[in-house]
């Protein structure tokens, strides 16, 4: 038994490395003063510094940070209103169908709910007359459709996992349900809360497909500067940017950890 | 009476939450996510026209009272006719399954790994997992542009170890695209085999050894089948993305490994083809809802756990 945990272990190790050492060679090179991103000529900032003074990306930066701290709100809410309505209602007529809409997003590709979406704000638009050209308003919305789906399982595992006697005592107390909602069991589900915005968040700065179907003229996000500029080859502005992308992520997923790691004893000691 | 009044309340306020509860998400993802098929499929019908937006409408008022529907199905024709087409649906099933597969074999030991750790390593481990899976999606594909390509760091590795004397042609094949799809969709596989295998009793593994089976008979006889909803579950997470995939093929694989998904953007964008592009999404539909109510069924018999 012990020989084979060992096994176990080490090929634990192999499929972490392999997982790691792409993102962690990304990193390397990104302080590579060399414009040949592969080989090594010793070691510089300088790309940090272009990045800095890249009008283009950085305005792509700015909307795709704009539209994917929209996103991850609206997100939050109608996710967590899903995750409700799956936990707290029971069978509900019409259930499966509402299953059936919240799991689909997950898998569907990319290609076919970007295509569909497009073709819906264009009949929009033609029969409405909103939205009025596609941009900011078009992207959100098509992300807020996907992320939705995200959200509604983090907070949906959370919510049935919650403990529920605190909520009972506050109704035998006569508080109203809507109260009791906002003040016991919103506090109770709040890491599943951030961590559903943050990964929100970051499923929208990261989407190109959908967005490059429902955007219009003169909204570049930053991922289709970065599809652009790696269409042409590999270049070290992009490793640069990439290495600060990794950084934020990780730092905010440590914090997402740490807190729902704190969270836990707390909870099973209550 | 007050706690009559009260009880009327509480009902009242507990109908108002279901309708906001249930109402709201349903009306949003009906509107944007279950509408837009039905006009994908009007304009797979359309034909394409020099126009704003570039296709024509099915039907038009020719006279008082008289409606003139027009359906084309020469894009259909077209998809089913042209041997180009049915490569690349065939070629994109296949990449899939070869991908489901392999990733399958090499997240199911990890998952099991992580699953009977103790405790405390548990969490940090799955966190492990979580964490590339939270990056940057495109560039975690173009971290392999730099790895796979003929002066990349792959084969300069290769090269001064002695083990190839020629660059290995790695970049825009067949192969980048399995190692793209593998790499990308690991944690996919991971995650709903983790969240299985963590609920298995194993003291069942324990009254197997004590009746004298070996560990892996034991492993065939009640790991395996009690994992199966966890393996179904990933198969399908990894499997219907990656039949539509497009960054990774177009990124890393070549022009001979054709796939739906990069056609129908080619079609979409630079043919600028709005009624070919919706009859290949239309296509692409119909493949994967086999795979998808099979998710569904299980999805509803788990209660939703396993995602």
């Amino acid at each position: 038994m012990n020989r084979s945990r060992w096994k176990l272990y080490l090929f634990l190790a192999v499929g972490l490395a392999f997982l790691y050492i792409p993102v962690l060679l990304l990193v390397i090179y990104s302080f590579n003063e060399s414009r040949l991103v592969t080989v090594w000529s010793g070691f510089s900032t300088k790309w940090y510094g272009e990045l800095l003074h890249n009008r283009q990306l950085l305005d792509a930066a700015w909307l795709s940070v704009r539209i994917a701290a929209t996103n991850a709100t609206f997100a939050v809410i109608l996710g967590t209103l899903a995750a409700n309505a799956l936990v707290r209602h029971g069978n509900f007529r019409g259930r499966t169908g509402f299953q059936l809409l919240l799991t689909a997003p997950l898998v569907m590709p990319e290609v076919i709910t970007g295509l569909s979406l497009l073709l819906l704000f264009v009949t929009m638009e033609h029969t409405v007359g909103w939205p009025a050209g596609r941009g900011f308003t078009t992207i959100t919305i098509a992300h807020i459709t996907f992320s939705t789906a995200f959200v509604a399982v983090v907070v949906r595992s959370r919510l049935s996992q919650m403990d529920r006697s605190l909520e009972e005592a506050a109704m035998d107390l006569g508080a109203r349900p809507l109260r009791v909602y906002m003040s016991i069991t919103l506090p109770l589900i709040a890491p599943a809360l951030l961590s559903g915005w943050l990964l929100a968040f970051t499923l929208s700065l990261d989407d190109l497909v959908i967005s490059s179907f429902v955007a219009g003229p003169g909204s570049t996000t930053l991922p289709m500067v970065v599809y652009s500029s790696v269409r042409m080859g590999v270049s070290p502005q992009i490793n640069a940017l990439a290495s600060i992308v990794v950084l934020i992520v990780s730092v905010a997923v440590l914090i997402a950890g740490l807190l729902s790691m704190r969270q836990q004893p707390a909870a099973k000691a209550n | 009476m007050i706690q009559e009044l009260l009880m009327r309340l509480h009902l009242r306020d507990r109908q108002l939450a279901r309708v906001v509860n249930i109402g709201t998400p349903y009306l949003w993802l009906g509107l944007f996510f279950l509408a837009p098929f039905a006009i994908v499929l009007q304009i797979s019908l359309a034909e394409t026209a020099l126009a704003q937006p570039p296709y024509t409408s099915l039907w038009e008022w020719v006279d008082e009272g008289v409606l003139q529907v027009r359906l084309n199905l020469q894009n259909f024709v077209t998809v089913f006719s042209d041997e180009l087409y049915l490569a690349a649906f065939l070629n994109s099933l296949w990449v899939a399954l070869v991908c489901t597969i392999l990733c399958l074999l090499i997240g199911y030991p990890m998952a099991y790994a992580i699953a009977t750790a103790p405790e405390r390593r548990r969490v940090i481990l799955l966190m492990l997992i979580i964490l590339p899976f939270w990056t940057s999606f495109l560039i975690r594909v173009y971290a392999w542009i730099g790895i796979l390509k003929p002066n990349g760091l792959l084969n300069n590795l290769l090269l001064s170890v002695g083990l190839i004397d020629q660059p290995l042609t790695i970049l825009h094949t067949q192969t980048a695209i399995y190692i793209g799809v593998v790499y990308s969709y690991l944690p996919f596989m991971i995650l709903p085999l983790f969240a299985n295998l963590t609920r298995l009793d194993f003291s069942l593994l324990e009254a197997a050894a004590d009746l004298g089976c070996r560990p892996f008979k034991a492993f065939l006889k009640v790991t395996l089948p009690l994992s199966l909803p966890g393996i179904v579950a990933g198969s399908m997470l990894v499997f219907i993305p990656v039949v539509g995939e497009f960054v990774i093929p177009d990124l890393l694989g070549g022009p001979d490994s054709l796939m739906i998904g990069k056609m129908l953007w080619t079609e979409f964008f630079s043919n600028k083809d709005w009624p070919l592009a919706a009859a290949l999404a239309i296509c692409l539909l119909g493949v994967l809802v086999v795979p998808f109510v099979m998710m569904q069924r299980l999805e509803q018999r788990m209660g939703g756990d396993e995602l």
